[in-house]
């Protein structure tokens, strides 16, 4: 049962992990860059959620909206200046550019909020309160809520890239940026919305983990960046579905080693990852032909 | 070395091809006074001054490798902390079996470039921000294998032994020349590989990977030694580290900070050229130095200045100032002299 109960906890996980994955996937997807800032901007999230609760004593659900549309600023305005003039430098100027904002993010957010961590209130009981099944397995509300969210940002993002005009035009220039140029696609404005949408789905990561457990200045770089890139290539690139099968072998193989010896958690996970690697590196979905 | 000897054709017309613009044979004397003089400080500098210098050799070592991969083989890692770690750890293994710490330290570093190999055969495959974040993967699950032995410290570290005999003056004295042997072998090595064929080639992947492939360049070979030797630095770094240090922490060691440190160094200072890790390694240091009172403003304001370097002034301090007076110590690529041109104009891109 020990192992059913793994298994489950590990899925769930996985949710949380996917909605980690999404944003990193989707700048990948359309820029063709590793944004690894991302984990740190995960971690700005919840910092924002944070903050936003206590300093306006706001209550917990009124504080999402804030944060996303911040987050969402914040990924317009930052794709539009920093990263587009590294954009136009070239991939290794992009790579130092985000691995240079990591490193400030991180160590900046240590500066001003101590490495103290901190978790998120929710401010009701569904925190803590979790249903049974069967005699040995306790499933958190919260958990299932938190799979559900990821679930729901997944079709939404889904819907948003195949049938909204902004979608369009992000995979129009994700497909081919010349012709997108030509047919008059302002293609930096697109490249700044979807960093916008990315943002915010990491945010909304970081505001998760801090309710399911608690975040710190370095969590970005530690957990969530690595976590969220074992999932896009374990599931392979170009499905969103592949990012949640991704996230979820992750979830499942680090509770399953947890399972076995509580030190092997992390491990597990990257060793999974690294047998993706080796044995499939296009991921487990098969991964879209490029043009 | 073909490219030596098309040099000695064109050579027999009025056309001339050297490896630099100026007469360098006064930057391999001066540098070797300059080791000299390092050299003798223990003997007449506080201890104090040898550890700090100590600390910026190991950072220039660090940064001679990282650039030697991000700025040569198009490589960016931000993995290197692994090696550094391994350099450590192997240096501590050793010492636990009774093998002095400074005997160990070569056998350490031979020991990282052996383990680089089955990690590169891993990370290989990925390109540009796949293998920048592949190789921190593994870096981190590097870290967390060595962690599950207990017998070395498992998560905590473990002091260094085999050291507690020795007179602590002259600990401290071999320790520097230990890294400064360390700092002079990485840059000495970096210099003689560009030199090389390999550096041909790798300057050639670096302008057009296509074009050079196409031209039978072994890329992929070229690559995998560039991997290997820079883990070879990054493991004597890390040996160094833990004699520095007296032992081995794994999240010390590990950090990643390590890497941010290295690439922050050479991106500052010049990347691609042999000059600008050195330059880069002063203003680290400095920076380090004036403000390690408030923590870890150092290298948020580090992480600030390499952004605006990279966007604004791509190739560093070295750079600016090669572009004004044409300047290289280390000359590793070509110029060609036209006839009655005293100036010399460029024939290959210089590259270093």
């Amino acid at each position: 049962m020990a192992w059913v109960n793994a298994i489950i906890q590990g899925i769930l996980t996985g949710g949380l992990y996917a909605l980690f994955a999404c944003g990193l996937s989707l700048l990948f997807g359309v820029m063709k860059v590793v944004n690894l800032a991302h984990g740190d901007l995960a971690v700005v999230g919840a910092y924002i959620g944070i903050g936003v609760i206590a300093v306006t004593h706001m209550p917990f659900l009124w504080s999402i909206p804030v944060m996303l549309i911040l987050m969402a600023v914040l990924g317009y305005v930052l794709q539009r200046s920093l990263i587009q003039a590294a954009l136009s430098r070239g991939e290794l100027t992009t790579l130092i550019v985000t691995f240079g904002l990591s490193i400030v993010i991180e160590n900046g957010l240590q500066q001003f909020f101590t490495a103290n961590t901190r978790g998120i209130g929710v401010g009701s009981p569904i925190e803590s309160s979790s249903f049974s099944l069967g005699s040995q397995i306790q499933i958190g509300w919260l958990q299932v809520i938190i799979f559900a969210l990821a679930v729901i940002v997944l079709v939404a993002l889904q819907y948003f890239l195949s049938a909204s005009k902004y979608g369009r035009l992000i995979r129009a220039v994700a497909d081919d940026r010349e012709a997108a140029l030509l047919s008059g696609v302002n293609s930096r404005h697109v490249f700044g919305i979807a960093a916008a949408v990315a943002f915010a789905t990491v945010g909304l990561a970081g505001v998760a983990y801090g309710m399911s457990g608690t975040v710190a200045p370095t969590t970005g770089t530690d957990t969530i960046l690595l976590f969220a890139f074992a999932a896009v290539v374990i599931g392979g690139l170009g499905s969103l579905w592949g990012t949640l099968l991704g996230g979820i072998v992750l979830g499942v193989a680090q509770q399953v080693g947890a399972q076995i010896n509580i030190s092997y958690e992390a491990l597990a996970g990257y060793v999974i990852f690294l047998i993706v690697l080796v044995l499939r590196p296009q991921g487990l979905t098969a991964r879209r032909t490029q043009s | 070395m073909s490219a030596m000897g098309e040099a000695a054709v064109l050579s027999g017309g009025d056309i001339r091809v050297t490896r630099s613009r100026r007469n360098v044979w006064w930057t391999g004397m001066a540098a070797l006074a300059v080791v000299v003089v390092f050299a003798l400080f223990p003997y007449y500098v506080y201890a104090g001054t040898t550890a700090i210098l100590v600390q910026a050799f190991i950072i220039l070592t660090l940064a001679s490798m990282w650039n030697l991969l991000a700025g040569y083989a198009g490589l960016v890692s931000v993995g290197q902390q692994a090696f550094l770690g391994l350099g450590a750890y192997f240096v501590l293994i050793l010492a636990i079996h009774g093998v002095s710490p400074f005997i160990g330290l070569p056998l350490a570093a031979i020991g990282t470039g052996a383990a680089a190999l089955p990690l590169w055969w891993l990370v290989s495959r990925l390109r540009t921000g796949y293998f920048a974040i592949g190789t921190w993967v593994l870096a981190t699950a590097v870290a967390l294998f060595v962690q599950q032995f207990q017998s070395i410290g498992g998560g905590t570290g473990m002091p260094l032994s085999g050291l507690s005999g020795l007179d602590p003056t002259l600990l401290s004295a071999y320790t520097y020349w230990a890294g400064l042997l360390v700092t002079v072998l990485a840059l000495a090595g970096v210099y003689f590989l560009l030199r090389s064929r390999v550096g041909l080639v790798l300057t050639a992947i670096r302008d057009d990977e296509q074009a050079a492939r196409s031209s039978g360049a072994r890329v992929g070979g070229a690559r995998m030694l560039v991997f290997v030797v820079a883990a070879i630095g990054c493991g004597a770094a890390g040996g160094v580290l833990a004699i520095e240090q007296l032992q081995v922490v794994p999240g010390g060691v590990f950090s990643v900070q390590w890497t941010a440190e290295m690439a922050f160094a050479v991106i500052i200072g010049g990347i691609g050229t042999i000059e600008g890790p050195i330059i880069g390694t002063i203003v680290y240091m400095v920076l380090q130095q004036t403000l390690q009172q408030h923590n870890v403003w150092y290298l948020i304001i580090l992480g600030l200045v390499a952004i605006g370097v990279t966007l604004f002034a791509r190739k560093g301090i070295w750079g600016l100032a090669d572009e004004k007076l044409g300047l290289r110590l280390f000359p590793v690529g070509y110029y060609l002299w036209s006839p009655g041109d005293r100036r010399g104009r460029k024939a290959v891109k210089p590259t270093a």
